[in-house]
């Protein structure tokens, strides 16, 4: 079952084009590991298919409803924001630099939404909440506020953050590139643990070692095309493209 | 005239005063907060003769934000008069400009009226600094999670923005105190104007100094208020 499908999206800012024609599909349970040097459009990709930037040219489509599509004289169409919002329950978004509340407990960032947004009671949102908490080491934690947590730690609530309101796919945008080398570990740990449960995911990242071992299929992208798309060991092993050996021959020759 | 009644007759001064400065608050902290948005909102309704690019003179009314425009012109002038004048301005203005008599009580509407629009400018830009500084992760985070507009900004923004505006608004608060005296320019009796009418009569300048002590007073405790509320949102960075 496809979970998402983005077909054939452009996005410019200005003059310059960032996404030339993408397309990325999602099944269900897959690991998506997105890599590509800065400025390759990675990231702007990741923030269109999670509807904070909008596209110029496109689809977009999760569990086979659109959030938006491109009619036949060009213009492209978002949905009602009614269906929008349904569409968000869809998919989690975990920041590179976590973006947790900071007048908000580790417990009321994680049960907030769930509560306001998702209409669960507050009990049950708490239950989740600790469960998923004790999941991932930090049942401890629940009465600290962001700034009272190391960053690895903040990250992880940000991932149980995102993971209470129960979504289908959890898009990660460079989860560790804020984290200081000793702190990545642990959050690169959270994040397989996921795979393990078959947590459907799209990674944007610089661990090339880590696309490698958790990722089904990987995508390298070059200024705002996918240059090549396949299996871990084919992309990161053995490239075929010109362009994905050079990339990569930075990160095995440190 | 002894010390002692000097002290009674301004005490009722005083009240009058914390009257005119809890109506101001109670008045322009709310409306600053919808006058802030109006300073940021970006309506711009002529746009769509933006596709002609051609002429100069279309691309710049096609840029024209109305409500912004509006509100950016009502703090300019705000900020731009002195506090006297305007209290004149809405006094004097209803009779001298549109001829509509004005009753006894209008003397203390006119003080209002004129504190809360001016104080409610003030505030704006404050909320606007603080509304500005918020980092775009934070509408992100809660874009993605679902939030609505109005619950990101309720939930989310405000009470930070309030603890990082929290002693500007105190600075604005503490001047409010010694502004009420500016009353006076339209002989409105509170303290300050009491102060001015014992002292020429008794030839005196004792009720000066009871009243710069009691304004005094009053910002301490102003002050001390305003900690306690940065101390109540110390619990979080």
């Amino acid at each position: 079952m496809k979970v998402l499908e983005l077909n054939n999206i452009k996005k410019a800012f200005g003059d310059l084009s960032v996404l030339q024609d993408i397309t990325v599909t999602v099944n269900k349970g897959e690991v998506v590991a997105i890599i590509g040097p800065s400025g390759s459009g990675k990231s702007t990709l990741l923030r269109c298919a999670t509807l904070l930037e909008t596209i110029d040219s496109g689809e977009i489509i999760y569990l086979g409803e659109h959030a938006a599509r491109t009619d036949a004289s060009g213009h492209v169409q978002y949905e009602d924001a009614e269906q929008l919002k349904n569409i968000r329950s869809y998919f989690g978004l975990v920041f590179q630099n976590f973006n947790l509340f900071p007048h908000y407990s580790v417990m009321k960032n994680v049960t907030d939404a769930l509560i306001s947004v998702q209409k669960v009671q507050k009990g049950k949102a708490k239950e989740r909440a600790s469960a998923l908490l004790e999941k991932m080491g930090l049942q401890d934690k629940a009465d600290c506020y962001p700034y009272q947590l190391s960053g690895g730690q903040q990250q992880r609530v940000s991932i149980v953050r995102a993971l209470a309101m129960n979504p289908e796919v959890l898009f990660f945008d460079e989860p560790t590139s804020a984290l200081d080398p000793e702190l990545t570990g642990e959050v690169l740990k959270v994040i397989r643990s996921l795979s393990e449960d078959n947590m459907t995911m799209v990674i944007v990242t610089h661990e090339m070692q880590f696309a490698q071992q958790i990722a089904d299929t990987v995508y390298f992208m070059d200024a705002g095309r996918v240059v090549e798309k396949g299996s871990p060991e084919s992309v990161l092993q053995s490239p075929k493209e010109e362009r994905t050996q050079r990339f990569l021959e930075r990160y095995s020759t440190p | 005239m002894t010390l002692g009644t000097i002290i009674t007759q301004l005490a009722n001064g005083l009240l009058k005063s914390i009257l005119i400065f809890s109506l101001t608050l109670i008045g322009s902290l709310p409306l600053g907060l919808f006058v802030a948005f109006g300073r940021m909102n970006r309506w711009t309704p002529f746009k769509k003769f933006a596709l002609n690019k051609k002429s100069r003179l279309i691309g710049l009314v096609s840029s024209i934000k109305p409500v912004q425009m509006l509100i950016k012109l009502y703090i300019s002038l705000m900020r731009g008069t002195p506090l006297m004048l305007q209290l004149m301005v809405v006094y004097f203005g209803p009779y001298y400009l549109l001829g509509i008599s004005i009753g006894q009580n209008y003397r203390f509407y006119a003080v209002i009226i004129g504190f809360i629009l001016n104080y409610a400018a003030y505030f704006a830009e404050i909320y606007r600094s603080g509304i500005e500084s918020m980092p775009v992760g934070q509408y992100e985070a809660a874009a993605v999670l679902g939030y609505s507009k109005a619950q990101t900004f309720i939930k989310i923004i405000l009470p930070q923005v309030i603890k990082r505006i929290l002693p500007a608004i105190t600075n604005e608060v503490i001047t409010l105190v010694k502004d009420t005296s500016l009353a006076f320019a339209i002989a409105y009796t509170e303290m300050f104007t009491l102060a001015r009418k014992i002292a020429s009569s008794q030839t005196t300048l004792v009720p000066f100094v009871v009243a710069g002590i009691f304004y005094y007073f009053f910002n301490l405790l102003v002050a001390w208020f305003m900690e306690r509320c940065e101390n109540k949102l110390n619990y979080f960075r």
